[in-house]
């Protein structure tokens, strides 16, 4: 053979070679079990290289978790819920077995054949029918099938400055219970001038929607309701009318927001931290962001039921299992949910290793999820909590006694769009001095009701 | 068999053809196969575990059928219009400035060109301080000269101008460049032939900038209306599409379609129509660029 042509087949060869590799890729085990037995289950939500501790943790317990259960193999895939490499991720048949979602997605994923039905699994594993209810339903079809399991929840309140509150003259223990009183102190609060303002909203990217669901449910009112087999705008109602003219007269007759108006929530929760505003609608997850990333303090933070407290907005998060995951892969997923987010007998090692690591325990959020029903399990929760607490647990008291008595409502059906339609009413309200109200709410029901198919 | 005359042929340009057919596979798999399935994504109902299936023209009526179809066309129809003044006049006169620089051209070239090395979304993140109504940059500047100021992108009447200035600003250094280089491929003697006919300044860019440059000028002008009819970055970054929609351009729709509510059908029916209208100009540029090349 001369040295041309050797070098010819030793390209041809390596090209081969490099071929072959990648095909033997691509066609991996596709019923996710190994040939030493183990069954492969590929997850997300590893949290990312920066977080350190989170990550450190996480991978902690899988390796906890798999010298527990040897026959489970847990491959971790970095990143939470991305809508813009969602899809991508199911058409390419990249999507992990068991993946994370925001309560605002199971019902288009349900509805698009992406998840598994794991109904007929749920009664093998303890502690799931010892989550709450109405959080199991974020993740149920029309006939009451299950596709997913929660693992922590929130529901959203008024966060609240202290020290402008005491600043303003205004009693930081007695924190506002109706929209009135809102109004009021932050009249109050905006009058200490210095670029102060009183009250703020997020308005952009579906959170001004987000929050005037939340907010039309503290009257007591619904965003959509039942309608035959479908759904229909429910927010068009005198109730909702007030709620935003007591909006429209923070804004522009008391001028007590400032102007600065198309904001996202992160902006909402700059101002927040800088000690720049009095209070604003948002979940209790909200207090450890301000301290961890924008200079706030817990002693100068404060957390209030929603005003009115007519319901509440329920969000949260929970793992679906992929629509082609095998029988074997559907049980171990289950196995590493139960033990991974739905563990009684784990609460106070995680608990202890928070406090260790000088994360906040004592506030209604991990590591102390608040998705259990009344019972044993909450119980121990709650004592745990208290005994642990290392954060001034008394100012979010009002919210913990004020939260048994108001209900919790989940997000609505086609909740994104809703939102997304939403926001304009949120946005003519804060932007334009002049807008009808009553104007943007028709319109808002019309272009609702065109989303729900409904006349 | 060959012949030999072919072999040899071939065989001289074995490299070209090598080249070619590595552009060739790029282009088939970035641009006209996702163009192709786009096509096809359009008249199906997307599922991508169960198979898409064909729906007809049900992804058009749906889209026909939203409220936002016809402002997210009228935004960007206006975007493009207020872009052809602003950024199409701009540029041009940047240009013709630096070209009367005997001394510091090449520093003010590099100046024109500075922005158009930022990334877009740190151009829009920094556009939104500096239009923040309380405190921001330019309310700033304009209250201490004692003008009046501007809610910016907290108002739905001067929102889409507001992101308009952001585009310009960010884009005109590359019309500037190309602006420069046909200005001095102008031969100095007719401007010496016009200035002893007793042409003034004006005359001499009338009567022989324009007319030198008129292919260059037509052929940014078609280049400008496709590139700001698919305006994203400003709106998606800056106003999110408000307030009230008044900045919801077509590619932020298609973008909403896909992304925020699932609906591949309708993004891909929205993408088709941009497609056939920016086809429009594009084969009036392709027209333009082929009657100057005879």
């Amino acid at each position: 053979m001369t040295r041309r042509a050797f070098r010819r087949t030793r390209r041809c060869l390596a090209t081969t070679a490099v071929l072959a590799l990648t095909l033997a890729a691509c066609s991996s085990d596709d019923d996710g079990g190994d040939d030493d037995g183990k069954v492969t289950l590929h997850i997300n939500g590893q949290p990312p290289n920066t977080d350190e501790r989170e990550l450190r943790v996480f991978l902690a317990e899988i390796e906890a978790f798999e010298a527990e259960h040897t026959d489970i193999d847990i491959v971790p895939h970095e990143g939470f819920m991305e809508p813009e490499t969602f899809n991508t991720r199911v058409a390419g048949g990249n999507l992990e077995d068991v993946f994370y979602v925001y309560f605002t997605d199971p019902a288009g994923i349900i509805e698009q054949g992406y998840a598994a039905d794991i109904t007929d699994y749920l009664a093998d594993y303890p502690n799931l029918d010892q989550i709450r209810p109405e959080l199991h339903e974020a993740f149920q079809d029309e006939a009451g099938r299950q596709y997913g399991v929660p693992t922590a929840n929130y529901s959203m309140g008024l966060l609240y400055n202290r020290d402008l509150f005491e600043q303003a003259g205004l009693d930081p223990n007695s924190p506002p219970a109706t929209w009135e009183e809102v109004r009021t102190a932050s009249a109050a609060i905006a009058e200490l001038g210095g670029g102060v303002t009183g009250y703020g909203e997020c308005a952009t990217e579906n959170t001004g929607g987000w929050h005037l669901t939340t907010e039309i449910y503290s009257t007591g009112g619904l965003v959509a309701e039942p309608d035959g087999d479908g759904w229909r705008a429910a927010f068009n109602t005198p109730e909702t009318l007030a709620l935003l003219e007591n909006l429209s007269a923070m804004r522009w007759e008391d001028q007590s927001m400032g102007s600065d108006q198309m904001r996202s929530c992160e902006d909402v929760m700059v101002q927040m931290g800088a000690g720049q505003l009095g209070m604003y609608v948002a979940a209790p997850d909200n207090l450890p962001t301000l301290v961890r990333q924008y200079d706030g303090t817990y002693e100068n933070l404060g957390l209030a039921p929603i005003p009115d407290g007519g319901g509440t907005l329920l969000g949260g998060e929970g793992y679906m299992i992929n629509a082609g995951a095998s029988d074997e892969q559907i049980e171990a997923a289950l196995t590493w949910l139960q033990w991974r987010f739905v563990n009684p007998d784990e609460i106070e090692r995680r608990i202890e290793e928070s406090a260790a690591d000088e994360l906040p325990v004592g506030l209604p959020m991990p590591p102390t999820p608040d998705i259990w029903v009344e019972g044993e399990i909450r119980d121990n929760v709650e004592a745990l909590k208290e005994q642990y607490a290392n954060v001034p647990v008394e100012h979010v008291q009002p919210f913990m006694e004020g939260a048994p008595s108001i209900e919790g409502r989940i997000e609505p059906p086609n909740a994104q769009e809703v939102y997304a339609t939403l926001d304009n009413v949120m946005q003519g309200v804060l932007t334009n001095e002049g807008s009808d109200i009553q104007s943007l709410l028709d319109d808002a029901e019309s272009q609702v009701n065109r989303i729900y198919g409904a006349s | 068999m060959a012949s030999p005359e072919t072999r040899r042929r071939l065989g001289e340009n074995v490299t070209a053809y090598g080249f070619l057919c590595a552009a060739l596979v790029v282009f088939s798999l970035f641009a006209w196969y996702p163009a192709i399935r786009n096509i096809i994504l359009s008249f199906q109902e997307v599922n991508f575990v169960r198979g898409s299936s064909w729906v007809g023209f049900d992804n058009f009526s749906y889209i026909f059928d939203d409220p936002l179809f016809a402002t997210a066309w009228r935004n960007s129809a206006i975007f493009t219009l207020y872009a052809l003044v602003l950024g199409f006049g701009v540029p041009f006169v940047t240009a013709l400035l630096i070209n009367e620089f005997r001394h510091a051209r090449a520093y003010f070239r590099v100046l024109v060109y500075l922005p158009v090395m930022l990334p877009p979304v740190v151009v829009a993140l920094m556009w939104r301080w500096f239009y923040q109504p309380d405190g921001g940059l330019i309310n700033e500047i304009l209250g201490t000269v004692g003008l009046p100021t501007s809610d910016w992108t907290n108002s739905s009447s001067t929102a889409l101008i507001s992101l308009v200035i952001v585009s310009t600003w960010a884009n005109m250094g590359t019309a500037t460049l190309i602006y420069l280089a046909a200005l001095q491929t102008i031969p100095g003697e007719l401007y010496e032939a016009a200035e002893l006919e007793g042409a003034g300044i004006w005359r001499r860019i009338w009567h022989v900038t324009i007319p030198q440059t008129r292919f260059v000028i037509l052929m940014l002008l078609l280049l400008q209306v496709v590139a700001t009819m698919q305006v994203f970055t400003e709106p998606f970054v800056m106003t999110g599409g408000g307030p009230q929609d008044s900045t919801v351009t077509v590619m932020l729709l298609i973008y909403r379609y896909a992304f925020v509510y699932n609906n591949f059908g309708a993004a891909s029916a929205m993408s088709l129509l941009l497609l056939l209208v920016l086809a429009v100009f594009s084969a009036a540029y392709l027209r333009v660029t082929r009657s100057q090349q005879t």
